[in-house]
């Protein structure tokens, strides 16, 4: 993160002896560093980036990010910037959308920054990390009571093929907010089609307009290696707006799946010893190299919060990309088809690890935790009655098991259900919460203390 | 000095390291990141790097250690918080750059007081002198074995001064040690003794001795973290070791501020300075998660060796076993189970087969307890590293996602889990042996009528199963289930946990011979069990009298 002058590659031009897949292999002058930034220079003249993945006495192995399609062993000439890859960072980027590896999509001039940061990043010391303890409102009433964002926290949305999950993430990116203080959203776009990003481009379109958001859009037909740059870029711009500029920012990367399929890519090109479905073995320690830079630091403004949103594979939470997701990220919202309308999110096999610490009083509202917990209790028994409804009948279901019945048809209909361009604030979805709840009568409710019910059960008439 | 040849991440190829030893640490390039050797040939090395290695090019200059890779033990280890290395991070910047300076070495002093007389001979591991550290044990310092030449008078001290002469060796309060090879003892002990954790699912139905080692396997979302973190603040152990090998930032920022504020209920004084925290977290270097787990038992021997008992907390076992296997796909090793290395079982038994109550060389007892979370992929406990730890821990407690997701913490399943020593636990408390019984014995019975309910309908078993199911209900609701949030359900005293018992014991009792008198059945399922169910949260003395509110209501139902 310290501020140097540009540091501009020593022109040094070497041989390309081999090409295979994404991957280039060249002979060096002198040793070049394992992890370092490579320019590649096309007989065209034409430029492409790459990275040392390999370096062995004078030959070294380098990944071009927008692939190898077209370079010719003849005429192509690779030099070495001596040092990791590096971008610059600064409030340049606000407003700003540009393709997955940085460069300016909208018209605009490149983006400049007066320092700079290696996309990699370097590990948080976690005794400076401060445990995350404040919401992010993403005026969805169903993440925002159940699943609540704690600044600082990642969760991941698991969905699974042919949901709008994109389309949730989009509304997260476009309504979040940290309740007045500055909020700044980083949208990475991996491997998206043409037209689910022109959906998120329009969704987004106000908050970039307003000068909160970056939009990095990698396209499903860019070249694949880009998309393992793509969050890292993201991420970089995002942790110097967090940490050194004070903001609140919420980092979404959507497809990670589409992430992953492209580290699975470059690890078959160089023959790597494959793990599940193919993974390659490492494939935790690069997630968690991602997603690991989330956070909040002691004594300084600013929170870090990322979303990872990725489909499962045949729905299967179980494949290695959700699964080490899953063991990295601190919670998840699932999305599935059982649950009826938009946002579909199932809220009983959703959790937020970190929510006990963001909400109640001073924070959301002071029941919040346990009229979460109630709404949950409620449910789960209300799924149950389904299950037995189906096998013997709802006529021969008590009436304990009716009225449960009853509260999930009103949080599906009342709270659950929200359009996509429907910003909701913390009071309506309170409201809506307490309209939900008092489907039970109020003997029922008890993982609410008397005060609360005072407070918000409404008597039916 | 050599040179380094091939870098591929953290697997690095060096020439020129002639006379060099297997497992000798070395440093690489300009910025000397730390490293171990793992395979010579000839003057020919490979290295496994335990930093990131960006920018490190063959060229660069590799060095010797002369020494393998080692920790360094001291008094100032309770109440730090290190990395893999056991490096502190605590007054490190806020990024951990492997490029920049190393920290500032720790020069605190400490007050040491003698314990041993100038003249008089000190066999090795007994005690020359004590360090007091706040509220913590106090920091014994251990004889090389010999006669003691010279012993420092009683005041302050630095880390690295002599305080004693022994049999020819300068003793001071810190050394450094290797972290691969287990620390000498004189005899193992092979009586258990329970270690009480608090949990009552743990210490009445799944004991652990002191000394003993658990695998807690459980997919995410099953409170595999929550429950470790419960064990590390509660347990009776003398010093806790917990060592986050791979898992999150934030949940160890949690156990750290947590620990810092939480009173130890035994000292008074911070749960923090009895505790010792490895944190090498998911995104930090991974070799250095391979080293730390050894790092952490090599901490856990050296208080051992001390007399205390100590308990070593690894989440993640799976995170680590990954790490092995990344280097061995680096290293091009042929895989054998899902790409694991072909000596993955015989790793995980060299990390729990360090755990033991013993009696030291300077004949005191201490123990060390491994309880190692295990993370199955897909929750699948079937793969290797699930199966193979669970054939070298005399415990295991497997988290249950059913349970989990009925918000029932700790998620631990009964019929899932097994704890070889507990019969003979159990029967060194009075009673202790029948009331686990008892208690095991509904469960499994309440566990077999549920089966048979979920496909004939609960309301057309005969009445004794239907008590059965109660029963199991009652003791799943009333005395399994936990709550961390709980101030005082916490924590729970064993004579409490035998109290808690035999009240929901008495209940089930009374039910059984209320049905067997011909009372209809469903009338006893509609009793209210709240006072019975609430009891866990009551003080110890009011009970027995919730107890029997519900045996008076259960009666009236005649």
């Amino acid at each position: 993160m310290t501020a140097r002058a540009p540091v501009w590659a020593p022109v040094e031009y070497t041989d390309v002896v081999e090409l295979r897949g994404p991957l280039i292999v060249v002979r060096t002058a002198r040793g070049v560093g394992w992890d370092e930034q490579a320019s590649i220079e096309l007989e065209t003249g034409e430029r492409r980036q790459g990275l040392v993945l390999e370096a062995d006495h004078d030959l070294a192995v380098v990944q071009v990010f927008e692939g190898t399609a077209g370079i010719r062993a003849e005429g192509t000439r690779v030099a070495f910037a001596g040092h990791p890859l590096r971008i610059p960072v600064g409030p340049g980027w606000l407003g700003r959308v540009c393709d997955g590896r940085g460069r300016p999509l909208d018209g605009g001039p490149p983006v400049f920054g007066a320092a700079d940061a290696a996309v990699n990043g370097l590990p948080l010391n976690p005794t400076l990390r401060e445990p995350p303890s404040e919401p992010v409102l993403t005026g969805v009433s169903a993440i925002d009571l159940l699943t609540t964002l704690v600044r600082g926290q990642k969760i991941a949305v698991f969905s699974v093929g042919g949901l709008p999950h994109l389309e949730l993430a989009a509304q997260i990116a476009a309504q979040a907010n940290a309740g007045g203080e500055t909020f700044t959203v980083v949208f990475a776009a991996i491997g998206l089609t043409h037209a689910d990003a022109a959906t998120v481009r329009d969704t987004l379109e106000e908050r970039s307009a307003a000068g909160e958001l970056t939009l990095l859009l990698n396209l499903a037909d860019d070249p694949v290696i880009e998309r393992i740059l793509t969050p890292r870029l993201a991420l970089t711009i995002a942790e110097h707006l967090a940490f050194a500029m004070g903001h609140h920012v919420l980092v979404v990367l959507a497809d990670m799946t589409g992430y992953c399929e492209a580290v699975r890519e470059v690890s078959a090109a160089r023959g790597e010893i494959p793990a599940r479905r193919a993974y390659p073995g490492y494939l935790y320690s690069d997630l968690a190299s991602l997603y690991e830079r989330c956070g909040r630091v002691r004594g300084r403004p600013g929170s870090l919060t990322v979303l990872p949103v990725l489909t499962m594979p045949a729905g299967d939470i179980t494949h290695p990309v959700p699964d080490l997701t899953g063991y990295i990220t601190e919670g998840q919202i699932l999305l599935t088809r059982d649950v009826g309308p938009y946002p579909h999110i199932d809220p009983l096999s959703s959790l937020s690890r970190m929510m006990r610490a963001g909400v109640g009083a001073g924070r959301t509202r002071p029941e919040h935790a346990d009229l979460a917990a109630q709404i949950v209790a409620a449910l789960s028994r209300a799924r149950q009655a389904r299950e037995l409804a189906e096998l013997v009948g709802e006529s021969a279901l008590g009436e304990g098991d009716r009225r449960h019945l009853a509260l999930a048809e009103a949080f599906t209909r009342r709270l659950l259900a929200q359009r996509g361009d429907e910003p909701r604030s913390l009071a309506d979805t309170f409201g809506r919460a307490w309209e939900v709840v008092s489907v039970l009568p109020r003997r029922d409710l008890t993982m609410l203390s008397p005060e609360a019910l005072d407070a918000g059960y409404r008597e039916r008439r | 000095m050599g040179t380094v040849t091939r870098v591929d991440g953290p697997l690095v190829e060096i020439e020129g390291l002639a006379g060099a030893a297997m497992f000798e640490s070395v440093v690489l390039g300009p910025h000397r990141l730390p490293g171990e050797i793992i395979a010579l040939r000839g003057d020919r090395a490979t290295v496994q790097a335990y930093e990131y290695t960006g920018g490190l090019a063959p060229g660069q200059p590799a060095e010797r250690r002369g020494a393998p890779l080692s920790a360094r033990l001291g008094p100032h280890l309770l109440g730090g918080v290190f990395d893999g290395l056991l490096r502190p991070l605590g007054g490190v910047g806020m990024w951990l750059d492997p490029a920049a300076p190393p920290a500032r070495t720790d020069d605190r002093s400490w007050r040491f007081t003698p314990l041993a007389g100038e003249g008089r001979a000190a066999p090795r591991g007994t005690t020359l002198g004590s360090v007091e550290s706040g509220s913590s044990p106090p920091y014994l310092v251990l004889s090389p074995g010999g006669e003691v030449a010279r012993i420092r008078p009683a005041g302050p001290c630095p880390s690295r001064a002599p305080v004693a002469v022994v049999g020819g060796v300068e003793v001071t309060l810190e050394r450094e040690q290797p972290v691969r090879r287990a620390l000498p003892y004189a005899a193992r002990l092979p009586e258990p003794v329970p270690l009480t954790t608090g949990q009552r699912v743990v210490d009445l139905l799944l004991p652990v001795s002191l000394g003993g080692t658990v695998a807690v396997p459980g997919g995410f979302g099953t409170g595999k973290t929550v429950l470790l973190q419960q064990i590390a603040k509660w347990c009776d152990a003398d010093v806790v070791v917990y060592v986050g090998c791979g898992e999150r930032g934030n949940e160890m920022a949690d156990v750290v501020a947590e620990l810092g504020e939480l009173a130890d209920p035994r000292t008074g004084g911070r749960l923090a300075d009895r505790t010792v925290v490895i944190a090498n977290t998911s995104n930090m270097p991974m070799m250095a998660r391979e080293a730390s787990v050894y790092t952490g038992v090599t901490v856990a021997e050296h208080f051992r060796d001390m007399g205390y008992d100590v308990v070593v907390i690894a989440d993640s076992t799976s995170r680590w076993a990954e790490a092995l296997r990344e280097l061995g796909s680096r290293r091009g090793a042929l895989p054998a189970e899902e790409g694991y290395p072909a000596d993955l079982a015989s790793a995980l038994a060299a990390f729990y087969e360090r755990a033991g109550r013993v009696t030291t060389l300077g004949g005191a007892t201490g123990s060390v307890t491994i309880i190692g979370a295990v993370s199955p992929p897909g929750g699948d406990m079937t793969e290797p590293v699930t199966a193979q730890t669970q054939r070298f821990v005399r415990t295991l407690w497997a988290l249950d996602r059913d349970l989990a997701y009925a918000r029932h913490y700790p998620a631990v399943s009964w019929p899932g889990s097994f704890a070889r020593d507990a019969d003979a636990m159990a029967a060194a408390v009075p009673g202790g042996a029948e009331r686990r019984g008892r208690v095991s014995g509904l469960l499994a019975e309440a566990e077999r009528v549920s089966a048979l309910a979920e496909l004939v309908g609960a309301g057309t078993l005969p009445p004794q199963e239907r008590v059965a199911l109660l029963a199991g209900q009652l003791i799943a609701e009333g005395f399994l289930r936990q709550s961390a949030l709980s101030p005082r359900d916490a924590f729970c005293r064993p004579e409490r946990t035998a109290l808690l018992a035999d009240a929901l014991l008495a209940v089930v009792d009374r039910c059984r011979t209320l049905v067997e008198g011909q009372v209809p059945v469903a009338r006893l399922e509609q009793q209210d069990f709240t006072p019975i169910l609430r009891a866990k949260e009551a003080p110890e003395k009011e009970i027995a009298a919730l107890r029997d509110t519900v045996l008076a209501a259960l009666e009236g139902s005649r």
